[in-house]
């Protein structure tokens, strides 16, 4: 009887490590061919999409490494960011100095929200995503109110391409002609038919190149020590509160570029709702990368943006094909990132149940198994 | 001095601030010719269409799952119900009671299972809630277009297939509580009875069933699982009935909400639908982990008003429609306070 349920538990435990990306390998597999898209033009398109939204993937990391889960809170970042675009398209500045400029205005921004959102979630321990998911709709409601009625009101917007034709509050959607694809195409490189992203790639590898760096620093360290118990690092002299609001505000200051980037290589602002999934798509492809609520890392976040995206290009021509209707393959995209979503914090907290239980029953000893 | 502490103390800043402001509302209506009589009636039957989605929340709260999050799973069986009978042709009474009658198998099952996934999950409920709510919504996106439905009042005019978005319940059963009973006062009063009866009875099945033998262990339950176990309660069992009693109540709550709403709303219709339920028996004065039927009828009171009074009122006021704005800051802000205030008390 023990040897059974020791091999069930071994195979469970392989199985459930790993479930995520091999459900999503069998999915694609079979997929792709359906969708009759060619070779090239899905290389094409993994390498945009890698350049557009790594970087976003890459600000969930710190929190995670300081057991505060998945920050579905990065849209407080993306908002900011787009307050700065907005504000730079106001001023007319284009190109890369736009760009830059953009980020340099954001950033305090960022760091305000983070530091907001830190606080909060030091007082929600235990409940942290949850608590950044409505947070995040929560200023997503005062951003609409900043921006749909206090810019051309009390922050003065002359740019009148920009304005509501009532006056005030700004347009749905904003042709950032000036900025579009900057710092993409500022070091152009075609390698055949495909044309890469250089200069993104850099600020991508500068970015994993900090992380990698930050792990091994003193504060990258107490924020390990955190992740793994809020209690012994407080006994051992870390300040945990501390900890964790800088780990938040990093985060929320990288997701404010990340969306930067995501929005030059778009070229379009959509200004009520470029922001609204970006948590959720980068949460669901850092998870299919094969991380988990309590852990992740660099290579997580590049093989979960190449499979997640491979999904959503050919999920719609896949359904079209199997169904008879683009729709139902536009809808299962979106079911599939919120059911990866779901299904990895399922297993994550039944796993945690579990080495609890299994925990309590090596303290028994074996008198009851 | 003592008693206003106390008073404030009990009924918390929340709540009062929010009193306040919905109090000034109607103070200030008249004055901007907003009607009081007609935004009373808007409040009542807002209420009415709201207080059962609300009472959903009930069970789970009390039993320690937290905060219904995934309410969208009850709403879906609601709709099922609905959609079937309308295929079946069923019309009037016998309409609305056949999409109850169907709905509830369905909320019974969905509950069940919903309720022993939870139960692996203990600690995480509601963050699994919320995206367990949003995948089978959108899981049902994909259904709404595959399902066999033929009844030409439901499906898309052409293709010949799939459900539309909206489906108008013109001629089966609109207003069917609505219209039951209804004291009429003037032009502008009306009172939905045959809807304030309806949740009156569902709130009663609420309040008879904690307090039966059942209600009082699931009560003990929430307080202290610990407790309960050592007094020989089976604290799954309970927890799942809790469970399956809140999608019953999510189920029934969209029937009555669509039937004075008069229009069936599927594909991504469900998918916040949890939030102001939420937003409201927290206004209301529950906590995460405590709850009861008094705070249920004194948040969705409050909080509808507050939905219909600051539309009206703040356009003939300042001329801009601020009421999308001030939903989503007021109902997303008080569950942000009450998933904050939680934790620090139970620390």
């Amino acid at each position: 009887m023990t040897k059974k349920t020791g091999f069930n538990d071994a195979i469970s435990r392989v199985f459930i490590g790993n479930v995520v990306p091999i459900m999503f390998i069998v999915l694609i597999a079979f997929a792709t061919p359906l969708s009759g898209f060619s070779t090239g033009y899905l290389v094409q398109e993994m390498v945009t999409r890698l350049g557009r939204n790594s970087f976003l993937v890459l600000s969930l990391l710190l929190p995670i490494m300081a057991g505060m889960g998945l920050n579905f809170g990065i849209v407080l970042g993306a908002m900011s960011g787009q307050i700065g675009i907005i504000l730079v398209t106001n001023w007319g500045i284009s190109g890369v100095s736009g760009l830059f400029l953009a980020m340099a205005i954001a950033t305090p921004l960022a760091a305000l929200m983070g530091w907001l959102a830190g606080i909060v979630l030091n007082r929600a321990k235990g409940r942290e995503m949850v608590t950044s998911l409505i947070l995040g709709f929560f200023i997503n409601g005062v951003y609409q109110l900043v921006v749909l009625y206090i810019m051309g009101k009390i922050i003065p917007i002359k740019n009148s391409a920009l304005v509501l034709s009532r006056g005030y509050g700004i347009r749905n959607a904003i042709d950032l002609k000036g900025m579009r694809q900057s710092l993409d195409k500022l070091i152009p490189l075609k390698i055949g038919d495909i044309s890469v992203p250089v200069a993104t790639f850099i600020l991508i590898g500068l970015l994993c190149l900090f992380i990698w760096w930050f792990g091994k620093t003193k504060l990258g360290h107490d924020m390990r020590a955190v992740g793994q118990d809020m209690a012994v690092a407080e006994d051992s002299g870390i300040k945990v509160e501390r900890t964790r609001i800088i780990a938040i505000i990093l985060s929320t200051i990288l997701a404010c570029y990340g969306q930067i980037i995501f929005l030059q290589n778009i070229g379009t602002l959509n200004t009520y709702n470029s922001h609204d999934q970006t948590a959720t798509f980068a949460v669901a492809a850092l998870l299919i990368g094969g991380a988990s609520v309590a852990r992740a890392s660099i290579p997580n976040v590049f093989v979960g943006v190449v499979l997640f995206h491979l999904m959503f290009v050919v999920a719609p021509m896949a359904g079209k094909q199997l169904m008879g209707s683009a729709m139902i393959g536009e809808y299962f995209r979106v079911f599939v990132s919120y059911g990866i979503i779901a299904l990895s914090i399922v297993l994550y907290a039944w796993r945690h149940l579990k080495e609890r239980e299994r925990a309590r029953r090596s303290l028994r000893g074996a008198k009851e198994s | 001095m003592n008693r206003i502490r106390a008073f404030v103390d009990k009924a918390g800043w929340p709540r009062i601030i929010i009193a306040m402001l919905l109090l000034s509302l109607f103070i200030v209506a008249p004055s901007v010719g907003v009607r009081v009589d007609q935004s009373m009636t808007n409040t009542i039957v807002r209420f009415g269409m709201n207080g059962i989605l609300v009472l959903g929340m009930v069970p789970m709260v009390q039993t320690g799952c937290g905060l219904n999050f995934g309410l969208p799973l009850g709403i879906i069986a609601g709709l099922l119900g609905a959609t079937i009978s309308i295929e079946l042709g069923l019309t009037g009474l016998a309409g609305f009671a056949g999409a109850i009658g169907f709905a509830a198998p369905f909320a019974l099952l969905f509950g069940w299972s919903y309720g022993k996934l939870l139960n692996r999950v203990k600690g995480n409920e509601m963050m699994i809630a919320t995206y367990v709510g949003f995948s089978s919504v959108s899981f049902m996106c994909m259904m709404w277009m595959l399902l066999p439905y033929r009844s030409p009042k439901m499906i898309w005019g052409y293709g010949g297939s799939g459900l539309r978005t909206t489906i108008s319940l013109e001629g089966f059963w609109i207003h069917i509580l609505d219209n039951f009973l209804t004291i009429r006062i003037g032009p502008n009063f009306m009172f939905p009875t045959g809807m304030i009866l309806f949740f009156v009875f569902m709130a009663w099945i609420m309040w008879a069933f904690f307090h039966t033998k059942t209600g009082t262990a699931m009560t003990a339950v929430g307080s202290n699982p610990d407790y309960a176990r050592a007094a020989g309660i089976n604290v799954d069992k309970m927890r799942t009935i809790a469970v399956i009693m809140s999608t019953v109540y999510g189920a029934i709550g969209i029937l009555v909400f669509q039937q004075s709403f008069g229009f069936i709303q599927l594909y991504n219709g469900p998918f916040f639908m949890a939030l102001p339920a939420v937003a409201a028996i927290l206004i209301g004065g529950a906590s995460v982990n405590k709850a009861n039927i008094t705070n249920v009828v004194i948040g969705t009171i409050l909080f509808q008003g507050l939905l219909t009074m600051t539309p009206s009122v703040i356009n003939s006021a300042i001329q801009s429609d601020l009421s999308e704005v001030v939903r989503i800051i007021i109902s997303n802000g008080m569950i942000v306070y009450a998933l904050t205030r939680v934790t620090r008390k139970s620390r």
